[in-house]
């Protein structure tokens, strides 16, 4: 089975808004989530345009945009998807 | 530094301040900021709404940098009080500040008998308390606040930690009892005279009820009229955005700065300087030498610790150095420090070189709001050759490591006066003490490396980046990879 791909994005603004935090991810995943992702920082993923910065940090999950994330979002978000493959 | 709603808020609104300045909007969108944050529908992080409004125009005034105990006219707008900041020519002097109205006015009895208790048979806290302050009542222990003098013993003794202790947080994080309740207004005020800006209560009020005093106008005002202004910035750079050194040159370059100026430069300089001062200074029969990069530890030395201030370097520090060299090479250039680092401030006041302070939040809010995205930046070529030591001041014992490097490099003839180095790795109430200990030779050690902020610079108070993956940029930076 494919891996789910993480795509944390270190633009400027979801960086100091929070991805700063979610750089340690890898090390609050559960054991049995670690080999089912892959996970990568991601230049900006355009998601703050549009005085949508309010919403950032953006992490992508899959094909998914999880909104103002936090570590025990994105997990949350890995999880779910990983119920419906 | 951690990630908490306090620190969004703020983050929130200095990227909305630089946005609407550098379109032009401020003066006409500065006073609808709380209400759009705020709407009356929306949810309230305090009682309601109409307060988190009154808040968030303080932290606008901060944003300014309006000192809020100078508000004598509460109806007045904020667009008057940018008028005001665009007026100044200087920046305050004073620069945190106390805002009553979101300081919860945390409770002075401090210790806490928790639901842990289990009403024991020993009764070790009824017994050991010298004040008989504590009773069992209905199978609890109760303490009587009229009696208690705070003297802890209890938490000492419970066998299930039942007692706990609840501190002030401002109070228990200022290392030189500068925050303090005025008994008759009973409000939380910051006395200036003993206050060494190291902006530990900031970061440790979980009310957010403390202010910096920002100059981000000022240096928005010179950037937009298209003045010369350089940036200067902290070996603790490094690390805080996602991206090398070369590519925040390139960002601060779209962001309106002449160009970028590396502190480390001036650290080679300080280096260089305090390593001959210490040569010196052990030949002289000095016990020790202290060292003067860190502004709040000299602060707290000059205004606390009588007894080690003969023993502080006077070495200027890295950053009156670089500017020294900037105003040289460019004497109508603004210079602007940027770094982690509130008591910078203080120390730029006195520094007639740099001409204003950043934060390295402020700078990410600029990057923000410009949309200028720091890993997508092509890297421009760094201008100086600094030395690897240089970019590792920013880490504890980064200083010690640079001298020792220096010493070695720059005497490998003469035999050396045996480096015995010590680090006070962050102030706090006990390592204050432990100062003066050192100024009268009581602690072995003739070299003192002291940071105010625990992991040094990047551990400061107005950094970004995680202290654990900072140290590491930095190490890394020191080591020569940029």
């Amino acid at each position: 089975m494919d891996k789910i791909k993480v795509e944390i994005c270190v633009g400027t603004t979801c960086f100091i808004l929070g991805a700063s935090e979610l750089q340690e991810l890898e090390r609050f995943l559960p054991e049995g989530l670690r080999d089912k992702v892959d996970i990568t920082g991601a230049t900006c993923l355009g998601m703050c345009k549009d005085d949508n910065y309010g919403q950032a940090p953006f992490v992508r999950v899959g094909n998914r945009i999880v909104s103002n994330a936090s570590i025990s979002s994105v997990i949350e978000q890995i999880e779910e998807q990983l119920k419906h493959r | 530094m951690q990630a908490n709603d306090a620190n969004r808020v703020r983050r929130e609104l200095l990227i909305k301040i630089v946005r609407e300045f550098m379109q032009g909007n401020l003066a006409e969108k500065i006073d609808r900021i709380p209400y759009e944050l705020r709407p009356r529908d929306g949810q309230s992080s305090r009682c309601c709404v109409f307060k988190d409004r009154a808040v968030i125009k303080y932290r606008l005034m901060a944003i300014l940098g309006i000192g809020v105990e100078n508000e004598t006219d509460e109806a007045k707008p904020l667009s008057e009080y940018l008028q005001d900041a665009l007026d100044r020519e200087l920046p305050d002097e004073d620069i945190l500040s106390v805002l009553d109205v979101a300081c919860s006015h945390c409770i002075t009895s401090r210790y806490l008998i928790t639901n842990a208790c289990r009403g024991c048979f020993a009764r070790p806290c009824t017994f050991n308390c010298p004040k008989k302050a504590i009773a069992v009542v209905n199978g609890q222990a109760r303490i009587n606040y009229d009696l208690c003098i705070d003297c802890g013993k209890c938490t000492q003794v419970c066998p299930y930690h039942a007692i706990i202790r609840v501190p002030i947080p401002c109070e228990e994080a200022c290392p030189v009892n500068a925050i303090r309740r005025d008994e008759e207004t009973d409000r939380q005020y910051i006395d200036f005279k003993a206050c060494i800006s190291c902006g530990k209560c900031m970061t440790a009020c979980p009310f957010a009820a403390i202010l910096e005093r920002s100059q981000i106008i000022d240096v928005l005002k010179l950037i937009k009229a298209g003045r010369k202004v350089i940036a200067m910035v902290a070996p603790a750079i490094v690390g805080q955005f996602a991206g090398k050194l070369g590519q925040i040159a390139a960002a601060l370059h779209h962001a309106g700065f002449a160009r970028m100026e590396e502190v480390a430069y001036g650290a080679e300089m300080t280096t260089t300087h305090e390593t001959e001062e210490f040569l010196e200074r052990m030949k002289k029969g000095d016990h020790i030498m202290t060292t003067s990069c860190c502004p709040a530890y000299v602060e707290a030395v000059k205004l606390h610790v009588p007894e080690l201030l003969p023993f502080v370097s006077d070495t200027p520090s890295p950053m009156r150095y670089t500017a020294e060299a900037v105003k040289k090479q460019d004497p109508d250039a603004f210079t602007v420090f940027i770094g982690p680092c509130v008591a910078k401030r203080k120390e730029a006041v006195a520094d007639q070189n740099t001409d204003y302070v950043m934060t390295f939040e402020e700078l990410g809010a600029m990057f923000a709001a410009m949309q200028i995205d720091v890993s997508s930046q092509e890297a421009l070529p760094l201008d100086r050759d600094v030395k690897g030591y240089a970019r590792g001041f920013a880490t504890s014992c980064g200083v010690s490591a640079a001298i020792l490097e220096e010493l070695h490099q720059s005497h490998p003839e003469i035999e050396m006066p045996e480096i015995n180095k010590q680090f006070i790795n962050g102030l706090d109430h006990k390592t204050v003490k432990q100062l003066a200990l050192y100024g009268r030779g009581k602690l072995p050690g003739n070299f003192l490396e002291v940071m105010a902020c625990e992991g040094g610079c990047v551990g400061g108070p107005c950094a970004i980046g995680k202290v654990t993956l900072a140290t590491a940029a930095v190490k890394k930076a020191a080591a020569g990879e940029v």
